[in-house]
């Protein structure tokens, strides 16, 4: 176990070097998410998930994870990459023109690993949740994973989807809110606060728990504990704690870096920090 | 003028409802998605055979946009159903973002569409959704115009991979068109072949065209009707056909004149050849409460509206 943690780790710090290299690179994206979700992603795609090699669609036979929070795109692109979806030098051109790496997740310039769009805030529990069903209706005895934020529950959808699967048994279904507190203008406590989101949860019938998302075997932990909760009539809900912009002290404890690139000097000063494990693309 | 008679009237919602049982025999993806209208979509028959590829979701149409997206992943063909206005307005962002942009394989199936759902009122009748959808990149949108058509449209649909948007409504109107007809997306189907005027109709207001066509006829003037229930793909090509015949156009739907049918044969019209062209549609207004019927005759969507424009159009012709 511990070996495989430290792999982890190692992994997740070269993904999170890849996030700041390509914002800074093109200037634009959202470090902050990303930094807080690199260990989470990491867990899913190199441990935790059952995944077959290659990309087709509709995935059957396979986990399936999406990402409602669509900005987060720079740890979802170098996590794919690096789990071999595709070349870890297209990470190059994260949000340049021609580039299958649009700033928000897209199916439409055909990227492998990305089943849906995402970037509008609500949607993608609710897309994990047709896929849930679909896997069902295939006889497919494999999981569907779904991210959002903390400050996406402030979306309506989001709240139908929650209302649909406990009463339909979504039980196939591990949902994750990164709970790091913050949005665009300020901490969700001030902008509209979440109140007590377990408890919501729980009232809306889901199986809750929570996690620290920022420490590896932790989230290993958390992720085998919602795996071994799975298929009991119920969906699966992780609280997960994060921090926003983790690994990179300057841009930790703040909401301030959730969508500014670092210049070249901040650059410098974060790679510092994160050691170089898989060779940079 | 071609004798077009009837024997039977029915609701194109009923066309839909049948034409889904159908599909869902033939093709074992097809699955089915409702939010609390099940009834009013006429999708009991399904349900009842197959109760495990239906899906009620409730009052919650963002989430059943949604919950369509994600059954594409894995090779079902969801086909969602609710009014047209929830459809389509109600969520378009969630149809943009997770079905058009995301290349899903969604059927997005609207009744109750523009003023003939009636005494409900303008809540519930919308006039804009052939505008919305149309707007959006890989969207096909179709307007059957009776029992038969949208029957087969909607059993032609699945065999379409990509998102469409099928519009259907409430009224019981004369079924005049073949039982069994093979429906080709995109193809517009020659109606009655004339030489002075151009009609092109959709949805409802085809059989109000050849209502117009037969008043025409006792005037003299000999019309050409064509159906686009396909309004994109648009069937150019049976636009400029007939336009080089008559030299002038009438466009007859039951939607607002911005931004429907009207909009996309006069776009087709200003690149190609330039034509005058009247509009029978509701002029950029919302509708109200009252019969069907009373609400074509007070918004100007039946045939006497036709031959007014019809008139109107080949005075302009020059």
């Amino acid at each position: 176990m511990s070996e495989d943690v430290t792999k982890l780790e190692e992994i997740a710090s070269q993904v999170r070097r890849d996030i700041v290299r390509m914002v800074h690179a093109c200037q634009s994206g959202h470090p902050g998410g990303s930094l807080g979700c690199t260990d989470y992603f990491v867990a899913l795609y190199f441990s935790a998930m059952e995944r077959k090699a290659g990309f087709d669609m509709d995935g059957i036979g396979e986990d399936l994870f999406f990402l409602s929070n669509g900005h987060i795109s720079p740890v979802f692109y170098s996590t794919l990459a690096r789990a071999g979806y595709f070349e870890a030098s297209e990470l190059a051109t994260f949000r340049q023109i021609d580039s299958r790496l649009q700033g928000h997740p897209t199916t439409h310039e055909g990227l492998p690993g990305i089943r849906i769009a995402s970037g509008s805030l609500g949607q993608g529990l609710s897309v994990a949740i047709g896929a849930a069903r679909a896997k069902k209706l295939n006889n497919d005895n494999h999981l569907v994973y779904v991210l959002m934020g903390d400050g996406e529950q402030q979306e309506g959808q989001i709240w139908e989807a929650a209302m649909y699967a406990p009463h339909n048994k979504v039980d196939n279904l591990i949902a994750t809110i990164d709970y790091n507190g913050q949005q665009i203008d300020g901490s969700t406590e001030d902008v509209l606060s979440l109140g007590n989101l377990r408890a919501k949860w729980e009232a809306f019938g889901w199986d809750v728990l929570e996690m620290n998302g920022n420490v590896m075997s932790d989230v290993l932990a958390g992720l085998a504990e919602a795996k071994s909760r799975t298929g009991n009539g119920r969906p699966v809900m992780i609280l997960m704690k994060t921090e926003m912009g983790n690994g990179v002290d300057f841009m930790m404890g703040s909401h301030k870096w959730h969508g500014v690139a670092p210049n070249d000097e901040q650059l410098a000063a974060a790679l510092a920090q994160l050691q170089e494990t898989l060779g940079d693309y | 003028m071609k004798k077009y008679t009837y024997t039977d009237k029915k609701d194109t919602r009923s066309g839909f409802g049948a034409g889904l049982l159908e599909v869902g025999r033939a093709n074992p993806h097809v699955v089915a998605l409702c939010a609390d209208l099940i009834g009013s979509l006429k999708m009991n028959d399904f349900i009842k055979e197959f109760p495990e590829r239906f899906f009620q979701i409730g009052i919650a149409e963002a989430n059943m946009m949604g919950i369509a997206a994600g059954l594409t992943i894995g090779g079902k063909i969801p086909y969602t159903g609710t009014f047209a206005n929830f459809s389509t307005g109600r969520v378009y962002d969630q149809i943009r973002q997770s079905i058009a942009y995301s290349d899903k394989n969604v059927k997005i199936c609207a009744s109750h569409a523009g003023l003939t759902l009636g005494e409900d009122g303008a809540t519930h009748q919308i006039l804009e959704d052939i505008g919305l959808m149309k707007m959006l990149p890989g969207m096909t949108v179709i307007n059957p115009c009776d029992f038969n058509q949208t029957k087969a449209a909607t059993i032609a649909i699945a065999d379409h991979h990509g998102p469409v948007y099928l519009r259907f409504g409430r009224p019981v109107v004369p079924i005049f068109t073949a039982p069994d007809q093979k429906f080709e997306i995109g193809k517009a189907w020659m109606v009655n072949e004339g030489s002075d005027v151009s009609i092109f109709a959709t949805g409802h207001l085809v059989w109000e065209a050849i209502q117009a066509g037969e008043q025409l006829a006792e005037l003299g003037i000999d019309a050409e009707i064509i159906n686009i229930h396909t309004i994109k793909p648009l069937d150019e090509e049976a636009i400029l056909k007939s336009i080089a015949k008559t030299g002038c156009v009438v466009t007859a739907e039951e939607h607002n004149r911005l931004g429907g049918l009207g909009d996309s044969v006069a776009q087709v019209l200003a690149k190609n050849n330039p034509t005058p062209q009247e509009y029978v549609a509701v002029n950029d207004s919302f509708g109200e409460s009252g019969t069907p019927a009373q609400l074509m005759e007070k918004y100007g969507l039946n045939a006497a509206s036709i031959v007014a424009a019809a008139q109107r159009v080949i005075k302009r012709r020059k």
